[in-house]
C-alpha cells in the first residue's frame, strides 16, 4: 500500500498550502495519475479518505485524472502509445521505448473556499 | 420631512452586509508531486552518507528471496576489512535482524507495521542510531515486496534487486518498476539449479530487456559459489 504514503505526502501538501494560501476548507482535490506510474487509482482515493481524515479537505471531492502513457524509441524515434512500461518499439523492436508522458502522480490544484 | 419627529435626519448608515462567500472558491495551483517530500529527504540522506563517506545499497525481493542470508555472508566476507552497518525493514517481529545481530555489526530494525516499503523518513532515522565509519558500508533490507519499494529513493547509492531460481523467470517482466530501478541484479540460489526448471539465459534476457545496463551477478549465498566476486564488486564501489 505505497498508495498510503503518497496520500499522507498529499495531506501534507493541502495542509501546508491551507496555512500559506489562507483557506479554510478544501472542496474539489484535482490529481494527475499516469498510466505508467505504480499508483492504482482505486488504492489511491481510498488511502486519501483515510489520510484526510480531520482535516480541512476531509469532505473534498476528489477528480483524478488517468494520464495516457506515451513513449518515444530510442533506436528508431518511433513514437507510440504506452500501456505498460517498457514495451518493445512496434516499430524496430529494437528498444524498450522510453516514457515520454504517463509517469505522472501529481496534485495539480485544490478549488478551496 | 419635518423638524418634530426627526424624520429628516438620515438614518444612520447600516453596515454593509459582509458578501456571503459560503458558495465562492477558488483555484490554488500547485502541481506537486506526490514523492517530491520523500525525494527531498532522499536527498538529505545521500548527502549525510557522502559526508560520512558511507556507501549504501537498497536489497529488495519479493519474500523468501533470500536476501537477510546474502547480508549476513556478505557481512561475514567484509568484516575486518571495512566498517559495515545494517538497516533491517521488516513490517513485523526483529528475527532477520537478530540473524544480522548475531554476525556482531550495528543493525537498526524499523518495523513498517501495515507499510509494505521503507522510505527515505525511515532510513533518515535509522542512520541517527547507526554509527557511520568512513569507507564503510551500510546495507539496507528493504520489506520483502516487488512493487513499492521501487518507487522510494532512500539516498542510497544502489538499488539491488534480489532474484532467485526458485521463482519464476518472467519476474522482471512481471515487476518491470523494480526491474528497471535497480542496477544490480543478483542471482541468488544458483546452487539448486539441478533441481529446479529456470531457464537462465531467458530470464537473464527478460532483465536486460527492462533495464539494458544491469548488473549481474550469479551466487549461491548458502554454498558460497559466485559469493566472491560480488563482495569484490562492492569492495570496490566502497573505494571508488
Amino acid at each position: 500500500m505505497h498508495e498510503l504514503s503518497l496520500a499522507l505526502n498529499a495531506r501534507d501538501i493541502i495542509e501546508a498550502a491551507a496555512v500559506r494560501e489562507g483557506f479554510a476548507r478544501v472542496r474539489e482535490i484535482h490529481l494527475v495519475v499516469g498510466e505508467l506510474s505504480c499508483v492504482e487509482p482505486e488504492a489511491l482515493r481510498w488511502a486519501l479518505a483515510e489520510a484526510l481524515r480531520g482535516t480541512c479537505a476531509e469532505t473534498a471531492e476528489v477528480k483524478l485524472r488517468i494520464e495516457a502513457g506515451h513513449g518515444r524509441c530510442p533506436a528508431c524515434g518511433h513514437e507510440a502509445a504506452m500501456q505498460v512500461l517498457y514495451d518493445i518499439c512496434p516499430a524496430c523492436q529494437q528498444s524498450a521505448l522510453v516514457a515520454q508522458a504517463g509517469t505522472r502522480m501529481q496534485l495539480l490544484d485544490l478549488r478551496v473556499e | 420631512m419635518c423638524t418634530t419627529c426627526g424624520c429628516h435626519t438620515p438614518l444612520p448608515a447600516m453596515p454593509a452586509p459582509l458578501p456571503d462567500t459560503s458558495w465562492e472558491s477558488r483555484l490554488v495551483h500547485l502541481e506537486a508531486d506526490l514523492l517530491a517530500s520523500n525525494d527531498a529527504q532522499a536527498a538529505r540522506n545521500r548527502q549525510l552518507l557522502q559526508r560520512a563517506g558511507v556507501r549504501a545499497l537498497n536489497l529488495m525481493s519479493s519474500p523468501g528471496a533470500g536476501k537477510t542470508t546474502l547480508l549476513v555472508e556478505t557481512i561475514r566476507r567484509l568484516q575486518g576489512t571495512m566498517p559495515v552497518a545494517v538497516i533491517e525493514g521488516d513490517q513485523q517481529t526483529r528475527l532477520d535482524a537478530e540473524r544480522i545481530e548475531a554476525t556482531g555489526v550495528p543493525v537498526t530494525q524499523i518495523n513498517t507495521g501495515k507499510g509494505c516499503h521503507l522510505d527515505a523518513r525511515m532510513v533518515h532515522q535509522g542512520l541517527m542510531q547507526l554509527p557511520l565509519l568512513p569507507e564503510g558500508v551500510l546495507l539496507i533490507e528493504n520489506v520483502g515486496n516487488l512493487v513499492c519499494p521501487a518507487a522510494f529513493d532512500l539516498g542510497e547509492h544502489h538499488k539491488v534487486v534480489v532474484f532467485s531460481v526458485t521463482e519464476g523467470e518472467d519476474k522482471p517482466l512481471k515487476y518491470p518498476d523494480m526491474f528497471r530501478a535497480a542496477d544490480v541484479l543478483v542471482l541468488n540460489k544458483c546452487d539448486l539449479l539441478p533441481h529446479v526448471r529456470f531457464d537462465v539465459s531467458r530470464a537473464l534476457d527478460y532483465a536486460r530487456q527492462i533495464r539494458p545496463d544491469v548488473q549481474i551477478f550469479q551466487l549461491s549465498a548458502t554454498e558460497g559459489s559466485g559469493m566472491d566476486a560480488w563482495v569484490d564488486w562492492l569492495r570496490a564501489r566502497v573505494r571508488a
